[in-house]
């Protein structure tokens, strides 16, 4: 064999000697356990500390206003969606968590924005009593103040608005939707009815109607017979193109 | 804080809409020097596969450069890596503990490979009779070096030097598909990250590889007629000529590859066009359409075409050597350019557009620091400093060649 | 009276009982699996015990008001500049001649309101809503797949997690993310990214997103079991995930998913 091959054998030897021993020292005890990863990777993850207390340490102390919450508006929400953090509190009581009270605090769930799905209570915060504190009307744990009263624009805000600027703004949102008594109560669980045939519309605005002779007319069975009548017209503003 | 001041300036420059977290740019410009580097180190080696392996006698006096040049580059490649890490002292782990399934950790092995069995074997293998009869007739610290490098080897006889020869040709020929992996594994690195459309492709890693060819031949000839400069020596027109003619060819090749992948995309329209073809002819227009392809890849081919003698023995317009050799250090400078600009199109543009494709970033790169420019071009000019080490320590000039006579007279 | 003749086709009679057999045989083996599959079976003591967590988002639900983002920098010490999140809200305005997304500081601080909108001429709204994103914690994960050094890991519980003192700070996982989850932390200087609360989820509570959530857009639950609050959801909502063309399996669901979101 020639001489550099036994040369290089045994460079080669030791380097390969040297690379295990090398492994074997640094790799990690736990390496390869569950996989290819550190397993005591996992531990120490699970044993960061804990910021957010999570309601139910809440509730061990503060029972009463927990019972007035879930019976009311604020039931989803936790007590540290707007308290914050307060894990501090329920180790040391006087440390006491962040109690909001600036309308800022509110305008972040409830300022007006259209992104916001239909019927979440929003108010435009500029013009909806401007001088006082939320909190003055709405008790934060029971927020409702009475709706019973209250007309569908209370949360349809934009609805209503722009309705109210068009020629069906006299029309009583009832005339067109059936409103179910519950649905001021638990307006996602119970809806209104939505009109399902031109016929509705035809009360007013057929030929053969008897409503107020200023209504524009056609007539039904001639004007696009196949389509429905808000396809093209949207309802709460119909002079729209 | 000072430490986001750039990040901040950054958010005032983005067009459309971006993921939060895409706001800093992760792979900034040393990750654009390691693709470039690695590439110069495939394209020098193949050029000396070309008279090791395919015997082209014309390009043997840039052989032994060839593979000092290839050794300097490499040793260089992996230090922007190691800068850029969050952790470059954790670095080993990539050896110790390689995932398999990730290109990276395999790059390591394929980087260990080239440089131990492709590039140091080569070195040792191409001058061990050279180091033997050196230390035997010098003094001082170029004894002691050349003895530690010989690794007790002493065997002058014809067979050895013999042994030496096919050992070398051997892994040359292992050598050219390795050094094939070699860049093609950077381009696929890059090529197998379904989340990225620009950098999704099976023709990057091909696309690296041939630029990565340009690349090296372009650095070889600027390497070769500057140290004839400086030793005062006259330049082997017939070598140069014929550096220009793969050159020619090369690029030839790069480029039609790289017009496939432009034509491919534009054809086939996927969803990502719209904010890609924003991105190429907004932020990365100059580096692209001017840098890359205009001064980097057209300008040579026209020139090559012209002026050398790459398609006939005689140009198509023949110019004195001395133009023809200012024209190739024209060429080879501007394919250098061409080539980084590549780099970073590729790193950097990948980057410059949202994973939402719906918007546009920018890329604010650093002075100082660990990760900035000043790094960035420190470690573009080692090699050079590397290889005048190693030129110093191993000449590669045919003259000192040790011959048959001087090896029969050292066995005594 | 007809006489019997026992003679006849005897030869019939054994063929007919030895073919009835091997047809029993026959169905056995074909019907045999299924009928194993009728009888109630216990599952092996690990697969039950094993949780599989996954999470739910409503989007139909979300109000856009940025808690959860503030929570989960509170609960995980996320850097409060602008370039570091691990779940965010995206608003979409889909309008007739395009669509507009922004997430002005992840939507942390809720977006601005419609007053601070005047004036801004857009074409005709048709609709926009808020997408809150996070890491998906996928079964098929690009960022596992591509870590060099076996840094970033999907648990036994199926909760993609990092490794900080392994991490080398690569960021090979920031480029492989297709949802743009992971960033670079400043002061540790690995990848990072939500953990699903993973310090919170093993001690029984909810992650700190899914805690503050006042409208319940966001359910956290175990993929295994029945009596989590994520069966339910996936019951009564069809759901879609994010980029699903990638093959990234992620385990979070989304209801309401529009066609433009990105």
């Amino acid at each position: 064999m020639p001489q550099q091959v036994k040369i290089l054998a045994v460079v080669f030897v030791v380097a390969l000697t040297a690379l295990t021993v090398v492994r074997y020292i640094s790799v990690p005890d736990t390496f390869g356990d569950l996989g290819h990863y550190r397993a005591a990777a996992v531990d120490s993850i699970a044993v960061l500390p804990i910021y957010y207390a999570g309601e139910r340490a809440c509730l061990d102390c503060h029972d009463d206003v927990y019972d007035d919450k879930t019976q009311a508006k604020h039931a989803s929400l936790a007590c540290e969606t707007c308290h914050g953090p307060a894990v501090m509190h329920v180790e040391d009581e006087d440390s006491l968590p962040h109690i909001p009270s600036e309308r800022e605090h509110c305008a972040l769930c409830h300022a007006f924005q259209p992104a916001r799905p239909n019927g979440f209570p929003q108010v435009e915060f500029a013009m909806h009593n401007p001088l006082d504190e939320c909190i003055d009307c709405h008790d934060p744990h029971a927020p409702l103040p009475d709706l019973s009263e209250a007309d569908c624009g209370a949360c349809h805000g934009e609805i209503a608005r722009t309705k109210a600027v068009s020629h069906h703004a006299e029309l009583a949102c009832e005339r067109c939707h059936t409103v179910p008594d519950a649905h001021r109560e638990t307006p996602r669980q119970v809806r209104p009815s939505k009109p399902s045939r031109r016929k509705l519309c035809g009360e007013c605005h057929d030929r053969s109607s008897s409503a107020d002779d200023a209504i524009p007319r056609i007539s039904q069975t001639e004007h696009e017979p196949e389509y429905v009548c808000w396809q093209c017209h949207y309802p709460h503003f119909p002079e729209a193109r | 804080m000072e430490l986001y001041a750039h990040l901040h300036q950054v958010l005032k420059q983005i067009d459309g809409f971006i993921y939060p977290n895409e706001v800093e740019l992760h792979w900034g410009m040393l990750v654009v020097v390691y693709p470039y580097l690695t590439g110069l180190v495939a394209g020098a080696f193949i050029l000396a596969s070309l008279e090791r392996v395919f015997n082209v006698k014309e390009v043997q006096p840039t052989y032994r450069l060839a593979l000092l040049t290839a050794l300097a580059f490499l040793i260089v490649a992996p230090l922007p890596l190691l800068s850029h890490l969050g952790h470059p002292e954790r670095a080993l782990e990539i050896f110790l503990t390689p995932h398999l399934q990730s290109a990276m950790a395999m790059f390591g092995f394929v980087y260990a490979w080239y440089l131990a069995v492709v590039l140091l074997l080569e070195v040792w293998f191409d001058y061990r009779k050279e180091l033997i009869v050196w230390s035997r007739s010098e003094s001082g610290i170029r004894k002691w070096l050349h003895q530690l490098m010989t690794l007790g080897s002493t065997d002058l006889s014809d067979d050895a030097v013999r042994f030496d020869h096919t050992a070398g040709r051997v892994i040359t020929i292992i050598g050219i598909p390795s050094a094939f992996l070699l860049h093609g594994y950077v381009g696929f690195i890059f090529g197998s990250v379904k989340a990225n459309p620009w950098w999704s492709s099976v023709l990057i890693p091909i696309v690296f590889l041939f630029s990565a060819i340009v690349s090296g031949i372009a650095l070889m000839m600027l390497i070769y007629m500057a140290t004839s400069i400086l030793r005062r020596k006259p330049v082997d027109m017939s070598c140069v000529d014929k550096l220009a003619s793969f050159l020619f060819y090369a690029l030839i090749i790069d480029v039609s590859l790289e017009m496939l992948d432009f034509i491919h995309r534009l054809y086939e329209a996927e969803e990502s066009i719209h904010i890609l073809s924003e991105m190429i002819s907004g932020k990365l227009f100059v580096s692209l359409f001017v840098l890359q392809l205009g001064l980097g890849t057209v300008v040579p081919l026209v020139s090559l075409a012209l002026f050398s003698p790459v398609l006939h023995k005689r140009a198509l317009v023949p110019v004195p050597d001395e133009l023809r050799r200012m024209m190739y250090w024209g060429v080879a400078v501007l394919i250098q350019l061409g080539i980084f600009s590549t780099r970073w199109n590729v790193v950097v543009g990948g980057q410059l557009f949202s994973k939402s494709l719906r918007g546009l970033t920018a890329y604010k790169m650093q002075l100082l620091g660990l990760e900035g420019g000043l790094m960035s071009g420190f470690l573009l000019l080692l090699p050079f400093a590397i290889l005048a080490f190693l030129i110093w320590l191993l000449p590669p000039w045919p003259e000192r060649e040790v011959t048959m006579e001087e090896v029969a007279r050292a066995r005594k | 009276m007809q006489r019997i003749d026992a003679s006849v086709d005897t030869s019939t009679k054994r063929l007919d009982r030895r073919s009835f057999l091997a047809r029993c045989v026959a169905a056995t083996v074909a019907g045999g699996p299924a009928l194993l599959d009728i009888l109630p079976v216990d599952a092996s003591e690990e697969e039950q015990s094993q949780p599989r967590y996954g999470m739910a988002v409503d989007i139909d639900s979300c109000i856009g008001c940025g808690r959860c983002v503030d929570a989960c920098k509170a609960e995980n010490g996320v850097p409060l500049e602008p370039f570091f999140y691990r779940t965010w809200v995206e608003r979409y305005r889909v309008r007739e001649d395009g669509v507009e997304v922004d997430s002005p500081d992840g939507g942390r601080q809720g977006f601005p309101s419609a007053d601070a909108e005047q004036g801004q001429s857009q074409s005709q709204s048709q609709r926009s809503f808020f997408v809150p994103k996070l890491c998906n914690h996928c079964d098929n994960a690009p960022c596992v797949q591509v870590c060099p050094v076996g840094a970033t890991f999907t648990s036994e519980d199926g909760v993609v997690l990092v490794d900080h003192e392994y991490c080398i700070g690569c960021r090979y996982c920031i480029q492989a993310c297709p949802y743009g989850a992971r960033y670079l932390d400043p002061v540790t200087r690995t990848a990072q990214k939500c953990t699903l609360c993973y310090h919170r989820i093993k001690r029984g509570l909810q992650p700190a997103c899914v805690e503050v959530c006042p409208t319940e857009a966001r359910i956290f639950g175990d993929l295994n079991k029945r009596s989590s609050p994520l069966a339910r959801f996936f019951r009564f909502h069809k759901v879609q995930v994010l980029k699903p063309h990638l093959n990234t399996a992620p385990k979070v669901f989304y209801s309401g998913l529009d066609g433009n979101v990105s």
